[in-house]
């Protein structure tokens, strides 16, 4: 893409051509305005898209076994451990991960910090993805994937912590189209859903919240059904559901500085100036925030051992497991972001981050795989069940640049629709329109 | 500005009470007691009389039409199977709803016990599941329909017992798999499960689980140094049907020896306890929040013209 930039190609920014006279269609936008030999040449140039290529290769054939054959194809069918990787990883790593979007949306929206507007829509993706690849990732595991609706419509259990988390995270993924509708509004150019999404906004937002607060917690709160089994370091029956929503904090910030790192360094061509002047700005004011979270993480966590008393077993080999995570996961990225925050060294604070992001998911992953079970034995899953998590976060990943190339997230689309068919009466540059109603939640258009 | 406040306001609140009004009934449900039904039926199994002969297994494997095991059931093998690196005994599978394993114990010599579902008063298997697949009968059997359930095998991971097993090799029809309490051949009309009714050693009684309580206290009372002074499963995570008497410390013979009298459900309340708090405050804390941050801006901008319109609306704090 880089190359073609440097050949004077554009990508798509607006609803009109660079020279003002035609609009693209749909099939050009979704080329970005390439030829199709074009698309498909930068496309092949990528090496990172020849390792999707072998990741699908053995990865699709493996899912498409899994549903031929059942779950006991590709795991060890265990009956000591119900939950692998499938939800281990998938579900209860992405949905932390997946917390940016409530987080930036409260702070845009509810506090009013519109200084991290131009950061807001990547956390909004980021949060909508990670929530559609936890449902994903849910469906592969499910025995009966296509009883999912069962919950909503068929046969109820509103006394289990899953019913919960089924309606939160169901409804929560419609709260997040919503949100990350406008962009799509945009790029196809219908300002009216944009300006209704606008009007709830604030509805959204708070929703949001609340459904988010829940449901984190919740997934915390479903290792309150198997007190016996996970390793009380990583279990407090009073907290858990607290620890889980307090670390959820930190993790989705953390999460949005990886992805927009990932996104500088190798997408800088779809970012616009008020993206990429912004971020290292924007990443510190996450960094900050992050690091509040994660100190209130590591206090209420070490409250969870003095609590049940579980000093003695910081002694043991589980403990300086525990000790391990707390110390990489958390205290090393605090003193990373304490730096960082001080002398703005952004570089740090993205380290800091990554961090996090480790720390946290290996938390969910001792949780619920490594320290599960401890008196029993450690399961260590089978391969084709690593090969399957690796593949689904691999088409993860794949939609996630898919929208990204695509929709207005790190760039500002250019013209509204009025704006361009202003312009085309008027046969001038297009004109500023001030006081639209569409408002400050989106960047600035002039 | 505020007729802008006021409908925002407006929709928050209304999003705060739609989501109120979904979670009404978790709460209802969720709260009080339960302590099991008056007259539940019950098994005490006494470890002291098990000879390990297998003919429970058996006998469970024709009623429950289970596929033929790969050693017949006569073969005392099975008993030095040991898996994951020697650390576990067989347990429950989708092909046997009980088993017996064989403890080598350093006073008692070898004891058997018998693992089956326990059929807790206070299920976690039917409370952790979010279609409401488990029933606890009046009789006392913990039963499951298989025709909701979506395969999230939660209860797998509520059971302290680790009892319920997942017919992991179907695709299309996958379940989970546990003893019933052969309630729908025999328990529904007042007949003893195939195990009890089958083993000749009268090592299982079956009755109801309060008159068991008082048998077993009995036998305890009775045979002062035949019997740990412990009932296993009249008070254990909130009382089971099925309950125990060992020579040896529980431990020894693979029970946990500390789950606690709370049922798991208790562990989960308070959680459930605080969504409906969650979902009436959090509105209009966070609606609260927005308004305060944006009379902030306001409050800027006031005096912002304030400068420029010299004392026009300098009364207003």
């Amino acid at each position: 893409m880089k190359s073609l930039i440097g050949w004077g190609v554009k990508p798509v920014d607006s609803h009109v051509n660079e020279k003002n006279d035609k609009q693209w269609s749909l099939v050009q936008k979704l080329f970005l305005g390439l030829t199709p030999g074009q698309y498909l040449g930068q496309a092949l140039r990528n090496p990172f898209n020849w390792i999707l290529g072998i990741i699908f290769a053995v990865g699709l054939p493996l899912i498409v076994y899994r549903f031929l054959f059942g779950l006991g194809a590709v795991t060890h069918a265990s009956n000591d451990y119900p939950w692998g990787l499938f939800l281990g990883f998938g579900l209860f790593v992405m949905v932390p991960l997946s917390a940016s979007g409530f987080l930036l949306g409260t702070t845009v929206e509810i506090f009013g910090r519109h200084d991290f507007e131009p950061i807001e829509r990547l956390a909004l993706l980021n949060g909508l993805l990670g929530y559609l690849f936890a449902v994903v990732y849910l469906l592969v595991d499910l025995g009966q994937p296509w009883r999912l609706p069962y919950p909503m419509f068929v046969s109820f259990g509103p006394a289990a912590v899953l019913f919960l988390v089924a309606w939160h995270v169901a409804t929560y993924l419609s709260v997040q189209v919503a949100e990350v509708s406008v962009a799509f509004f945009e790029w196809i150019g219908w300002l009216g859903g944009k300006r209704f999404i606008r009007r709830i906004a604030i509805g959204l937002t708070v929703s949001g919240i609340i459904l988010s607060t829940l449901h984190q917690g919740a997934l915390g709160a479903l290792f309150n059904y198997a007190p016996g089994k996970v390793h009380p370091l990583w279990f407090s029956s009073p907290f858990q559901w607290i620890h889980f929503f307090c670390s959820a904090i930190p993790a989705g910030l953390c999460m949005v500085i990886v992805v927009s790192t990932i996104i500088k360094k190798t997408m800088a061509w779809r970012c616009d100036s008020n993206f990429i002047d912004n971020l290292d700005r924007l990443t510190l004011g996450l960094a900050k925030g992050a690091s509040m979270g994660l100190i209130t993480y590591l206090v209420i966590k070490f409250i969870g051992v003095a609590h049940d008393n579980e000093w003695a077993y910081l002694a043991t080999g589980w403990g300086a497991w525990f000790l391990f995570e707390m110390a990489v996961g958390v205290v090393l990225p605090i003193m990373l972001f304490a730096y960082a925050v001080r002398h703005q060294a952004v570089k740090l604070a993205r380290i800091g981050a990554v961090f996090t992001v480790f720390g946290i998911a290996l938390n969910r992953l001792n949780t619920a795989l490594i320290a599960f079970n401890w008196q029993l034995y450690q399961e260590i899953p089978h391969v084709f069940e690593v090969i399957i998590a690796i593949t689904l976060f691999a088409i993860y990943v794949v939609v996630y640049r898919f929208l990204l190339y695509r929709l207005p997230i790190l760039y500002s689309w250019k013209a509204l629709p009025e704006e361009a068919f202003a312009a085309e009466a008027a046969k001038a540059a297009p004109v500023k329109i001030s006081g639209s109603p569409v408002g400050a939640m989106y960047r600035k258009i002039d | 500005m505020s007729g802008i406040s006021r409908r925002r306001f407006l929709a928050a609140s209304v999003a705060g009470c739609t989501a109120t009004a979904l979670a009404g009934p978790r709460k209802a449900l969720a709260s009080g007691s339960f302590t099991g039904y008056p007259d539940s039926m019950g098994v005490l199994v006494d470890l002291t009389r098990c000879i390990g002969c297998r003919s429970c297994e058996a006998a469970c494997n024709k009623e429950q039409q289970l596929p033929a095991p790969d050693r017949p059931f006569d073969d005392k093998s099975v008993f030095d199977e040991t898996f994951h690196g020697g650390t576990q005994k067989r347990r429950t599978d989708e092909n046997a709803y009980t088993v017996v394993n064989r403890y080598d114990t350093k006073d008692a010599g070898p004891v058997y016990r018998k693992v089956q579902c326990n059929h807790c008063s206070e299920p976690a298997c039917l409370s952790s599941c979010f279609v409401n697949a488990y029933t606890k009968t009046p009789e006392g059997a913990v039963i499951y329909k298989g025709n909701v359930c979506v395969g999230c095998r939660t209860c797998m991971v509520a059971c302290p017992f680790h009892v319920p097993a997942y017919s992991y090799s179907s695709a299309i029809d996958p379940v989970v798999k546990k003893c019933i309490f052969c309630y729908e051949t025999r328990l529904k009309k007042g007949l003893p499960p195939a195990c009890v009714d089958i083993c000749p050693q009268e090592a299982l009684t079956f009755g109801k689980r309060k008159d068991l309580i008082k048998i077993g206290q009995q036998r305890i009372q009775t045979n002062p140094g035949r019997y740990v002074n412990h009932l296993y499963g009249e008070k254990e995570l909130g009382g089971t049907s099925w309950m125990y008497l060992s020579s040896v410390p529980f431990e020894e013979v693979g029970f946990d020896p500390t789950p606690g009298n709370e049922p798991i459900i208790n562990h989960v309340k308070d959680f459930l306890g605080t969504v409906p708090m969650v979902l009436a405050i959090w509105p209009a804390m966070f609606t609260g929040f927005h308004l305060l941050a944006k009379k902030q801006a306001d409050h800027d901008d006031h005096e912002h013209d304030a400068e420029k319109q010299h004392g026009d609306e300098g009364g207003e704090q």
